[in-house]
């Protein structure tokens, strides 16, 4: 099925991201070894002059990972009607042993891309790019993270056949069934809202303090990053748990993807958008709280920290102000 | 941040008003890249179309259709199947149906001859699909005779012509009484072409289909979602491979791309030059290519959506329709139904946008790090 117009295209994104990152290792290993900015010599004028284009070329990729993450979930959900026993996007990538880790790795990928973003754009304001070296290093962890993407989204591609029968999400969020999945869809309701609020309420609360503290407490960074990564759990183990159940008006249907579908509206992506802009943006604020140390960035880190976290609280603050108005406009009635 | 808005306003501001002064240039990439966009969005604008129409046709059919099959040739359904098949859990309605073909020698084409179940039909009169109309000049209280498979002639009255919204369809149907359909094909009674099974619940199909092979082995059930999976895939199959053949177009774009990024002339090298001898530093030479792109991009890729979208839902997809759509000499003039969808202007922007970038991202490096002494100089 590789002829798909869908998956040439996100073949074509993970095959140019992999070129450019394959053309920029070499040089990412010269400057770390090379790399010194006091100098005027030749060499370190040359890599100045470099890094201008595969900075480019990283925003370049990481930009189009973000697209690619967003393609990858959009074409596995339009697929769902060419396998036998598909509903949505949990069919098409059930079909294969390769279609959850391809997803896994991508999501993976789209993080990485958003911090290493948030570290360019640091980088770039300070004076002496006090960063770069750190750049580049990330840029190697990059690619081999990039060709994984490609090699498990290719074999899924390759290996999908449309007479294979695959399991449907109902059968892998059911109670029945042994996985990780199936014990947050039988999590009792109660809990998974305590547990969802809790969370997402930590995170947007530590993040407005960092914001209004304009981001002078390295500790509040760091448990801006912490609380993002768990309220991101949190929320989607709350989707699973009890969100989705509202939004389908069924006690029992727990996927995370048929909300993604036509027949509900779209309204999947009214969460998920601002749910992963929050997660992306607070774990980015976390990351950069560090570099505070460092004398060019004793200013500039903070400021961009507690900027990331405004983001981040607003993105969480609106994913879970969405999810109560879906949760309190249905007509399901979960908790009597 | 209003400071970075600022900012990025006047670079746009400046790169558009330096865009307007090399109009020759920009424009010739301009058609270019609008061109690209509007094949590319055209062949998939269509078949999404198409796939929607087919998708909307399909839901009003039976969910299961029980075919007879003899030596792996589909056969005639003897008397006594929809008997045998009886009650089933799950099934609200069988049906024996009748339709055949009929090759008529004088348009040299082949129409669909139905007995309808939802509709009575008195004997000796017909109702025609709207191509039919078209193409022999029928009209409501004409005589149409039919010379049969027997050698007979067999003469209706048409009493009625089918709706042109189920044009693609119906283009070619003729629909008549039993009795008349027996008599014109010499049709065996009590036997039908095939039989239709409604089933209430879409994810009980396949166990109603399973039970039909134990209870009759030499039948074939056909399962709507089975014809629907079909379609999907022949169409995205079509476009598909229309889009690996257009994959040289988009290369060839790509060169064209990156020789117009290239090929810098003396004067835009001054212009850097001067630029960065007043203070631009590298990374505003950059934001202004780049914003450069952005705008070149964005209006190929607008004028190119709205050019195909004109032309797959105003023009009948003139241009490339015969690749696409298949062929016949009844062919239905259908209209189809608009419809954009985000994972196809995701893939056209994958497509269009992103071997652009690409292609101009060297030649961009090259142009913003040059020094401005050498090009003085020069």
């Amino acid at each position: 099925m590789i002829f798909q117009p869908a998956i040439i295209a996100l073949l074509l994104a993970a095959g140019l991201s992999l070129a450019m990152l394959a053309a920029a290792s070499p040089f990412a290993v010269q400057l770390i070894r090379h790399w010194d900015i006091g100098s005027g010599s030749e060499r370190q004028l040359r890599l100045e002059r470099l890094t201008y284009l595969f900075s480019m070329m990283m925003a370049l990729v990481c930009g189009l990972q973000i697209l690619s993450t967003l393609l990858f979930v959009f074409n596995a959900d339009r697929m769902a009607v060419m396998f036998v026993g598909a509903m949505c996007a949990v069919g098409t990538l059930n079909a294969n042993a390769y279609g959850f880790p391809a997803l896994y790795a991508q999501l993976a990928l789209f993080f990485l891309a958003a911090v290493w973003l948030a570290i360019n754009r640091l980088d770039n304001q300070a004076r002496d790019y006090p960063l770069t070296r750190l750049k580049y290093a990330l840029l190697l962890v990059y690619a081999p993270l990039a060709a994984l993407v490609l090699y498990l989204q290719f074999k899924h591609f390759i290996h999908l056949e449309a007479d294979v029968i695959t399991s449907c999400c109902g059968s892998m969020f059911s109670e029945a069934a042994d996985t990780v999945a199936s014990e947050l869809g039988t999590m009792a309701p109660r809990r998974a809202i305590a547990l969802f609020y809790t969370a997402l309420g930590a995170a947007v609360l530590l993040a407005l303090w960092h914001w209004r503290g304009a981001g002078r407490r390295a500790w509040g960074g760091l448990a801006v990053g912490a609380s993002s990564v768990a309220a991101f759990f949190a929320a989607l183990i709350g989707i699973v748990a009890f969100v989705s159940l509202y939004i389908y008006e069924h006690p029992n249907h727990h996927c995370p993807f048929c909300i993604l579908k036509p027949e509900y509206g779209y309204q999947g992506y009214l969460l998920y958008v601002p749910l992963f802009t929050a997660a992306a943006a607070g774990l980015a604020a976390g990351v950069l709280t560090p570099f505070a140390r460092r004398p060019s960035l004793a200013t500039l880190a903070p400021r961009a920290s507690a900027r990331l976290a405004g983001i981040a609280a607003a993105g969480f603050a609106l994913f879970a102000a969405i999810a109560s108005v879906m949760v309190l406009r249905s007509n399901l009635i979960l908790i009597a | 941040m209003n400071r970075w808005i600022e900012k990025q306003r006047h670079l746009i501001d400046f790169t558009a008003s330096s865009l307007a002064r090399r109009k020759g240039k920009s424009l010739g990439l301009l058609v270019v890249y609008t061109l690209l966009v509007f094949v590319l969005a055209s062949v998939s604008l269509y078949t999404h179309a198409l796939r929607n129409e087919a998708t909307r046709v399909l839901a009003g059919t039976p969910e299961i259709v029980l075919q007879r099959l003899i030596a792996g040739r589909h056969d005639l359904v003897p008397p006594g199947y929809v008997e045998k098949i009886g009650r089933m859990r799950g099934v609200q309605k069988i049906e024996g149906r009748l339709w055949g073909y009929y090759y008529d020698s004088v348009l040299k084409a082949n129409y669909t001859f139905m007995v309808p179940a939802d509709r009575n039909i008195a004997e000796g009169e017909i109702t025609v699909g709207p191509a039919l109309e078209r193409s022999r000049g029928l009209a409501a209280g004409n005589g149409i005779s039919f010379r049969a498979y027997s050698g007979e002639l067999h003469t209706f009255i048409v009493t009625g012509v089918l709706a042109h919204e189920s044009e693609l369809v119906s283009a070619d149907l003729v629909l008549m009484s039993e009795a008349d359909f027996r008599r014109f094909f010499a049709y065996p009674e009590g036997h039908y072409t095939d039989i239709a099974l409604w089933v209430a619940n879409p994810q009980e199909v396949r166990n109603v289909g399973r039970k039909l092979i134990d209870a009759l082995p030499d039948s074939r059930p056909i399962l709507r979602e089975e014809v629907l999976r079909t379609y999907a895939s022949v169409f995205d199959w079509r476009e598909g491979m229309m889009l690996a053949l257009l994959s040289a177009a988009i290369l060839a774009f790509g060169i064209f791309a990156w020789e117009k990024a290239a090929g810098l002339s003396a004067e835009e090298k001054r212009e850097i030059g001067i630029l960065k001898a007043i203070g631009w530093e590298t990374g505003d030479v950059i934001a202004m290519k780049f914003w450069e792109g952005f705008l070149v991009s964005l209006l190929a890729f607008l004028l190119g959506y709205v050019a195909a979208y004109v032309h797959v839902f105003h023009f009948e997809f003139a241009l490339f329709a015969p690749v696409l759509q298949g062929w016949a000499v009844l062919y239905p003039s259908f209209a189809l139904t608009p419809r954009i969808d985000g994972v196809q202007v995701a893939t056209l922007f994958v497509f269009t946008v992103l071997p652009y970038t690409a292609a101009t991202l060297v030649p961009i490096w090259r142009a913003a790090t040059t020094d401005p002494d050498t090009v003085m100089r020069s």
